[in-house]
């Protein structure tokens, strides 16, 4: 299944890594579940999966826009404007006095994601417009958008807005707690908002985009050698344009999972590097939707581990309990990544001639 | 002959007084041709005659100035190569527009994609490239990656993907520049079987063996205008060069016999491994004596690049052993090779024998900064001594400067002073209320430093130069001590003397390298290793990609060095360049040598057979019999 969704060898070989990865996250799941009770097992995959949805969805980001050879390090900033304007939507249509229709569940909460998403979008068509209409550094224009995001929902941040309730559950777990296995897996498969379910899926579908499809190719192209793209008749701006859109409406969906989803409310500055951490996990996967998906997971395994090895008594002061994903993220980027390749033109202007 | 008859057919193109400036350049002045069906059209003349510019309007890149471009009979203008590409015309850069990480399959049908519903349908496209790469005899792997494929089949693939596109008129620019001789001959075979079926192709070149091998038509520009017509039939070497240079060039070397001297190079049983850990040098053995040029003859790829790598220091040797002056350098460092008096011609000039960004003067000392007259001292052993030097010098200044002001200052004469510039006397008044140093002060203070300091600067430089010029060596302390400053008069005269005797064209020596034209670029290269009278001279593929009449001038002045007594390494893919100029010839084959003759004992053929891998009792023994 995974093969036929990839391409080239390279990227079989990613895919096979990551089947393998969770595999043997798996295992080890099995293995835990003997030894310290299956509740425990089960609440570590759920925050796993939990930590995993912004990052999945930040490291699509940066694949949509480095694929197209932008390099994106605003995905940050992307993330939290969409979380305060999500969230911001969201405490609006919830003051009383709106009206009814648009305070039920589906309309008030899909006008949230909606506009959370088209935050980021938009963001992503300024980054756009900065590094290919006006050339400049494309570092300098995302950390532009860092900057612009965290000062502007700081300062507009509303402390103690309430909102009428964040995303439930699509489904609920329809097995009983005394159906042994089926009931643990329940708990992991159903009871997720719709956002996560989202994310598994934007994560094949670009995928298939990208090896698959004319607009993968031309995509690809237009990251490795613009020139020959545009020499073939490829709109290599325009399609650039597209792309960083896309990369911010995704980097948007990873911030509005935070406010409407996880958390439900908004806190100054609320991504907490997650935008960063995503840009690694995205080099990690090799710019490979799969592997990127890998990656997320892994570091948000190492979260929820963090979280769990916290309550139990071992004898480390838990700042260094609390260094372990991000020790994980240096040891990961380093020894295991090898030989990752970026697109060979990403970062570098494209001027037509 | 179908071909022939196709060939007196119609006007494919024809392009009519085209002219194009550039900012202060005439590229194109006034220029008419045209191309026959199944035609192949050479286009020949020297780097910046206007065959690219021109070959660049036809496909839409740049726009003339004035001029038609008919194609079929019909006035055709285009905005973009997408335009001249669906009308039929295709081109293949020098530097290749494929995607290096995807299959040859994806880059033939980029930006015309066949797809199945929303879908690329990759089957569909390998079965197009295959059926086009059967049909046109071009073999190639639809499902190769590009970059695995060496650069003769990545050339194909340009083919292909023009023939997917349904060209009818070809346009190659320089296909063979980066081509080994055997791929050459593939492209040519290529290029005959296309213009039997009717395929027009411009062939954009600057070597005459390849026009007279394979063009039917020959059109000579120089200078932005044409300025000849021939064909291959009436066309000899030397009269389709006087068209191009506008002279008479001489394409065969004027040298005398050489008188070897002692040994210069000896290498002993010499090994190396390529960059994939493949042996790529085994067991060399040879060696080079003053006076005397050796050439090293070989299909590229054989081993040559790793065995200039290792003389030069610039690659580790597994064995064996590098002997120069009696010095053995094996495994030291390039430096170290370069100080002992040898002059390295890289074969790749642009990522080693030059800084692009560099100008001009600074390229021609970038084996020599480090040494008088260029570096001066203060070194970086001697700087704390030279700073020493300055605060001392300072503080006397300093010193005798304050005693004087002071002396002023408690005198009516420093109000006599300031009121000579206009000043009041500002002790009294506002002193207190700035509580602290007033302007006129701080600026007479800065200023003081500045001079001070400058003229603390200057002494100690002079004093420092003139030990250097009595000492007549650097002033350091150890070898590996070296000035720190540079002298930029010093440079400049160098450079200008070097352009001057090497005749590079260029506007100035403060223009960057990377300016220049190729020819001129290597000329820079060649002036500032031969510039140095070494005592060995690597020169690797010294006249590759660049104009008739540099080449001319380059091996002028390797047979020069050679007189001069200088020991000549000439390694040259190039037959020619290797037979015209050698005095003794080894042949490498797979990383060994197969045989050492002397150049005037053995033909053309033999060392052609022996490159291709025949053995030397083989080959050589049948001529002895």
């Amino acid at each position: 299944m995974l093969s036929i969704l990839t391409g080239t060898a390279a990227n079989r070989r990613t895919a096979i890594a990551s089947g393998v990865g969770l595999a043997v996250i798996l295992v080890v799941a099995f293995l835990a579940a003997g030894a310290v009770g299956p509740a425990i097992v089960v609440a570590v995959i759920n925050a796993s999966i939990r930590n995993m949805v912004p990052i999945a969805f930040g490291a699509l980001s940066g694949i949509f826009s480095e694929r197209s050879g932008i390099v994106n390090i605003g995905i940050e900033g992307m993330m939290l404007m969409a979380a305060y304007v999500g969230f911001m939507i969201n405490v609006a249509l919830s003051v009383p006095g709106v009206s009814p229709i648009l305070q039920t569940e589906p309309v008030r909460l899909g006008l949230s994601i909606l506009g959370g998403v088209l935050a980021g979008g938009i963001l992503g068509l300024f980054h756009a417009l900065l590094s290919i209409r006006y050339r400049v550094d494309q570092i300098i224009s995302g950390t532009v958008i860092n900057m612009l995001a965290l000062g502007l929902t700081g300062y507009f941040y509303l402390p103690g807005a309430t909102t009428l309730g964040r995303l439930p559950p699509v489904v609920v777990n329809p097995f009983s707690a005394d159906s042994g296995i089926l009931f643990w897996l329940g708990e992991i498969l159903f009871k997720k908002g719709i956002i996560t379910y989202l994310m598994f899926a934007l994560v094949i579908a670009s995928t298939i985009g990208l090896f698959r499809t004319v607009w993968g190719l031309r995509t690809r192209a237009v990251g490795e050698h613009p020139r020959a793209a545009d020499t073939l008749g490829i709109n290599v701006h325009r399609l650039q344009y597209r792309n960083l859109f896309f990369s911010g409406c995704l980097a948007g969906l990873g911030g509005v999972f935070l406010t409407l989803e996880a958390v439900g409310t908004f806190e100054r500055g609320m991504t907490n590097g997650r935008g960063f951490i995503a840009l690694a996990v995205m080099i990690f996967g090799k710019w490979h939707p799969l592997g990127a998906a890998a990656g997320a997971l892994l570091f948000g395994f190492a979260t929820a581990l963090q979280g769990q090895l916290q309550f139990f008594n071992i004898n480390v002061p838990h700042q260094f309990v609390g260094m372990l994903p991000y020790l994980l993220t240096v040891i990961v980027l380093a020894g295991f990544v090898g030989r990752a390749r970026p697109p060979a033109h990403v970062g570098k202007p494209y001027e037509i001639e | 002959m179908a071909g022939n008859n196709m060939r007196n057919g119609d006007v494919v193109l024809e392009i009519r007084g085209i002219t194009k400036h550039f900012p202060g350049v005439l590229a194109n002045d006034n220029v008419n041709l045209t191309l026959k069906k199944g035609e192949i059209l050479a286009l020949l003349g020297e780097n910046g005659a206007g065959k690219s510019t021109l070959m660049n309007i036809v496909y839409g890149l740049y726009r003339a100035d004035s001029g038609q471009v008919l194609l079929r009979n019909q006035e055709a203008h285009f905005a973009s190569p997408r335009e001249a590409i669906h009308s039929g015309i295709g081109m293949v850069h020098q530097h290749f527009q494929l995607i290096p990480v995807m299959s040859v399959a994806e880059n033939v049908v980029l930006g015309e994609e066949v797809t199945s519903g929303a879908f690329l349908d990759r089957k569909e496209a390998v079965r197009h490239v295959r059926e086009l790469s059967e049909q046109y005899k071009l073999r190639v792997d639809p499902d190769a990656i590009i970059e695995e494929l060496p650069v003769g089949t990545q050339q194909r693939v340009e083919i292909i993907k023009a023939l997917y596109r349904h060209a009818e008129i070809l346009i190659l620019d320089e296909p063979t520049a980066v081509l080994t001789p055997q791929e050459v001959d593939e492209l040519f075979k290529i290029m005959r079987d296309l213009a039997d079926r009717g395929v027009s192709i411009i062939f954009i070149t600057h070597k005459l063996k390849e026009v007279l091998t394979i063009a039917h038509r020959i059109v000579v520009m120089r200078d932005g205008q044409v300025v000849g017509e021939a064909t291959p039939a009436e066309s000899t070497p030397e009269s389709l060069a006087a068209m191009m240079v506008g002279r008479e060039v001489l394409l065969r070397v004027q040298r005398g016999p050489a008188h070897p001297q002692d040994t210069v190079l000896d290498v002993i049983g010499l090994s190396a491994l390529d960059d994939r850990h493949h042996h790529a040098v085994r067991d060399v053995s040879f060696s080079v004596r003053s006076g005397e040029v050796l050439g090293v003859a070989g299909v590229q790829g054989n081993g040559q690049t790793e065995l200039v790598e290792v003389l030069t220091g610039l690659r580790h040797a597994t064995a064996g052993r590098v002997i120069i002056h009696g010095e053995d350098l094996t495994n030291t460092s390039p430096r170290s090779v370069t100080s002992s008096g040898t002059g390295h011609v890289p074969e790749d000039r642009r990522r080693f024998g030059m800084v692009d960004n560099y100008t001009v003067a600074e390229n021609l000392v970038l084996n020599s900064y480090y040494d008088l007259p260029f570096s001066v001292p203060p070194t970086a052993r001697t700087l704390p001594v030279v700073m020493a030097g300055y605060i001392g010098i300072f503080l006397a200044f300093f010193a005798v400067l304050a005693s004087i002001w002071g002396a002023l200052w408690s005198s009516a004469l420093w109000s006599l002073t300031l009121g000579l510039f206009g000043i009041q006397d500002v002790e009294s008044a506002s002193r207190e209320a700035m509580n602290g140093p007033n302007m006129v002060e701080l600026i007479v203070m800065l200023v003081m430093v500045l001079v001070i300091g400058y003229l603390a600067h200057r002494f100690t430089m002079w004093v420092l130069r003139r030990l250097q010029k009595a000492a007549g060596k650097p002033l350091r302390f150890g070898k590996k001590d070296r000035g720190l400053v540079l002298d930029h008069r010093q440079i400049d005269q160098h450079a200008v003397g070097l352009v001057e005797q090497f005749d590079i064209r260029t506007p100035d020596v403060d223009t960057h390298a990377g300016s220049l034209s190729g020819g001129n670029q290597q000329k820079m290269v060649v002036a500032r290793e031969f510039g140095r009278k070494p005592r060995l001279l690597v020169a690797a593929q010294p006249t590759r990609g660049i104009d008739v009449g540099s080449i001319e001038f380059i091996h002028q002045q390797i047979i020069a060095q050679r007189d001069a007594g200088a020991a000549v390494l000439l390694v040259s893919a190039e037959l020619d360049e290797i037979v015209a100029l050698s005095d003794r010839i080894v042949v490498m084959y797979k990383g060994e040598i197969v045989a050492t003759v002397d150049a005037d004992k053995v033909t053309r053929e033999q060392l052609g057979l022996l490159m291709a891998g025949a053995s030397a009792e083989d080959v050589l023994g049948v001529r002895a019999a």
